[in-house]
């Protein structure tokens, strides 16, 4: 639904850039840019591996109106990502900050096969998997700068970013509890028998975790609809893979739970896998697909990312094998864009997140009485109290 | 350890193919499944139990749990040997049989798991009911009664609510030693976000834990596990399919103009019984049932401190920082001047708990001690006026 969203918003706008939409069909000169649903057919380069499954098919089925899409969220996300760097680094956000800007395709590549019936929980690294499922920029920025328009009302803060109705269970700071919640989310679609599935998403860090393997079993007993997605990005914090895992295989960690190992770069390969992923969880229960990807900045925003890997292998990904770079040739090759419209969409898409930004600057900070606010759904007339207990008494709404 | 009361007989084990339709809308899933009959010998116990005039606590906590999974379909029960075998402590028979596999769930031995997995459905909008086989063994779980269940509404700015119950047996019982008899009342009560109940007799486990089920937010329902063979009379109106007792609000169990006691769960009733000997004595107590240990009815404690000027705190669990520890914070907040003597608290020894019985029995405040304290308390300080 947030994918079909920024479409018509990508499509609007660039139609109203481009002035005269002429047909997809004249020559390569004065030719708009092709939003056309028609199916292409892509051959995804990296082959799946199977654990325990027959991976699928290599070959899928895209259109210049997806390809464009990614593009545009992609970048969108990146833009994000990195104006969150500088107001971490000019102080406007506090505390931990974890960026995606490398895993773009992993979120923009799942909700490509998803809808609104599935959900999707996450760990802390979930501004743009919040974005995926819905969010704006604007309430992204407000929550980092902890502002009343934040998705949080400014008191979760950057790891704690939620959207209910748009089936995004967070946000959590506890690595590998979210795969239990994930597990628990599937259970109630199940009961409540709702045709989706739940991703409860995870990092090679967490790969480790008991409560994920206590999860899987029961996920496996029950048959639940849910789809453990380990992003892989080859390092926990500071620990490589083969630091801290004896198998860092981790597609094939679920055991009697089949696994599938991606190419978490791929948006196309994401959303091949996850496709076929959900057919299989909704008849026979959970599924792994790990997602290899790579994160450009370091674990956080205190964290430079270079005392435990090489300066080389970094710009090494980001020339072989960065998402929107690989969506930027896709595009080209297939004459969907020009580069001029490409820069186009970037340049919409900068000024997208700039205009967020400055109006989340805009945004106040909550006010002193939300400190009390949503502690109970129902709170009996209970009181709360400030550090002064005589001067901050609050009856609990 | 696992505690094991009764083995239900099982007679054979059946392998029936069994199309298994569990909710997967188009198609089940046709699986070879062992089926456990349950042998007729139990099946005779496997009966949901009948609201009476009297009743024990466990027969109350089934009856609960039955009225509230037959009024909404939200509602599931969750965990170690609720099912087949009718419960740990028996809680829970008969549940399996009336309402089926989706809704009664025998868990594995994975505590940190199931507890995630009944958060997880609550954030979606199912109510699940988890049952501990004991409350030491939520310790394990502990990061998903906090962390995910109890902060969840407020770090989400109000978006997502944990309609919630974890329950079990909190606290001491007989003879099982340290690691299965820690009360973690006070550190529960510290939260937060999070609600705590402690119910006494069986009509307060019947109405609290149906409040508690029909409550919007996270609720621990600390039972205590020497009260569940015990009987109760029942009023008329508890035996109503809606009756609930509010919670946040303690009940004064036996008015008195000398001492206040505040307690709750079984030292109630020894609480009372200290208190009739203490009357032949002349020294009239108040016995404060909390019920709620969370939200704190603060208001009863201090309107009866106010009026006796004494307070005796008691409880089973460790001093430090214990439940004593903040009534008497807040008397000092609010009644310190009405005080006619320095309140004293009552509390398990500040000990693991020892496996022989004479230490045991040192371990836990006797009706002795009661008494012993409460004359120490009326004796020192101001006279009354």
């Amino acid at each position: 639904m947030a994918v079909r969203q920024a479409l018509r918003r990508a499509g609007g706008r660039l139609l109203a850039t481009q002035g005269a939409m002429a047909p997809a069909a004249l020559g390569v000169a004065g030719r708009g840019l092709s939003t056309s649903a028609e199916p292409i057919t892509l051959e995804i380069p990296v082959p799946f591996k199977g654990h325990n499954v027959e991976p699928p098919s290599r070959t899928v089925e895209t259109s210049a109106q997806e390809l464009t899409e990614f593009f545009r969220t992609m970048f969108v996300m990146r833009r994000m990502e990195i104006a969150a760097d500088s107001l971490y680094k000019s102080k406007f956000i506090r505390g931990f900050c974890h960026l995606y800007d490398g895993q773009e395709a992993v979120c923009v590549g799942m909700e490509a096969a998803l809808n609104d019936k599935d959900c999707i929980i996450t760990a802390y690294r979930d501004h743009c998997t919040h974005l995926g499922r819905g969010g704006t920029v604007l309430e992204v920025f407000a929550e980092l700068m902890g502002r009343k328009d934040g998705c949080s009302l400014g008191k979760g803060g950057s790891m704690h970013m939620y959207n209910k109705k748009g089936g995004f269970y967070g946000g959590n700071g506890i690595v590998g509890a979210q795969t239990p919640l994930g597990a628990g989310l599937a259970f109630a679609q199940k009961y409540l028998k709702v045709e989706g599935v739940t991703l409860a998403m995870y990092g090679d860090g967490a790969a480790n975790q008991g409560q994920l393997f206590e999860a899987m079993n029961i996920s496996a007993l029950w048959d639940l609809p849910v789809l453990y997605v380990c992003e892989n990005n080859h390092y926990g914090m500071g620990t490589a893979e083969w630091r801290s895992a004896k198998s860092p295989e981790y597609y094939k960690r679920g055991d009697y739970v089949p696994g599938l190992k991606v190419d978490g770069m791929d948006c196309l390969a994401v959303k091949q896998a996850v496709k076929f992923a959900k057919e299989y969880a909704l008849k026979n229960g959970p599924m792994v697909l790990e997602m290899d990807t790579y994160r450009y900045h370091g674990h956080s925003m205190s964290d430079p990312g270079s005392t435990y890997r090489t300066r080389d292998e970094i710009s090494g990904v980001r020339q072989e094998r960065d998402p929107i770079e690989r969506i930027r040739k896709l595009l080209l090759s297939h004459e969907i864009a020009t580069v001029a419209e490409l820069k186009q969409i970037e340049k919409d898409a900068k000024k997208e997140v700039e205009d967020a930004l400055s109006k989340a600057k805009e945004s106040p900070s909550p006010d002193s009485e939300e400190l009390f606010s949503n502690i109970y759904r129902k709170s009996y007339g209970a009181k709360s109290y400030g550090a002064d207990r005589k001067e901050v008494v609050v009856t609990l709404p | 350890m696992r505690v094991c009361l009764q083995r239900p007989t099982i007679l054979f084990y059946t392998f029936i193919d069994k199309k298994i339709h569990l909710g997967q809308g188009k198609g089940g899933c046709s699986v070879r499944r062992p089926f456990v009959h349950a042998s007729p010998l139990s099946r005779g116990m496997a009966d949901v139990a009948v609201v009476a005039d009297k009743m024990n606590v466990r027969d109350a906590l089934n009856s609960a749990l039955d009225e509230e999974l037959t009024r909404d379909p939200l509602v599931y029960v969750m965990g170690e040997e609720v099912g087949q075998y009718q419960g740990a402590y028996k809680i829970t028979k008969g549940l399996l049989e009336k309402y089926g596999i989706e809704r009664v769930r025998d868990t594995p031995i994975t505590e940190m798991g199931f507890t995630g997995i009944g958060v997880g459905s609550a954030f979606y909008g199912l109510k699940p009911v988890v049952e501990f086989m004991s409350i030491n063994f939520a310790m394990q779980a502990i990061d998903h009664v906090i962390n995910s269940a109890a902060k969840m509404l407020y770090m989400s700015g109000g978006k997502i609510s944990v309609p919630i119950v974890f329950r079990g047996p909190n606290g001491a019982a007989a003879g099982v030693g340290a690691q299965h008899s820690q009360c973690f009342a006070a550190w529960y009560g510290s939260c937060p976000g999070l609600k705590v109940l402690m119910p006494y007799d069986a009509e307060e486990a019947r109405g609290l834990l149906k409040a508690a089920i029909r409550d919007p937010d996270p609720c621990i329902f600390l039972e205590n596990e020497l009260l569940y063979g015990v009987e109760y009379p029942m009023s008329a109106a508890s035996k109503d399919k809606d009756f609930t007792l509010p919670i946040g609000q303690a009940k004064i169990m036996r008015e008195g103009k000398d001492v206040t006691i505040v307690t709750f769960s079984r030292q109630v009733e020894i609480a009372l019984k200290a208190a009739d000997i203490l009357a032949k004595d002349g020294i009239s107590a108040e016995i404060i049932n909390l019920r709620s240990i969370r939200p704190l009815d603060r208001p009863c404690i201090n309107n009866s401190v106010r009026k006796t000027s004494r307070l005796v705190t008691l409880e089973e669990g460790w001093p430090q920082h214990g439940v004593g520890c903040e009534i008497i914070a807040t008397i000092c907040d609010e009644s310190f001047f009405y005080l006619d003597a320095p309140p004293e608290r009552i509390c398990g020894a500040d000990v693991p708990m020892p496996y022989a019985v004479n230490l045991e029995a040192l371990a836990v405040p006797t009706m002795d001690d009661i008494i012993r304290i409460v004359k120490r308390c009326c004796h020192r300080g101001r006279a009354a006026a």
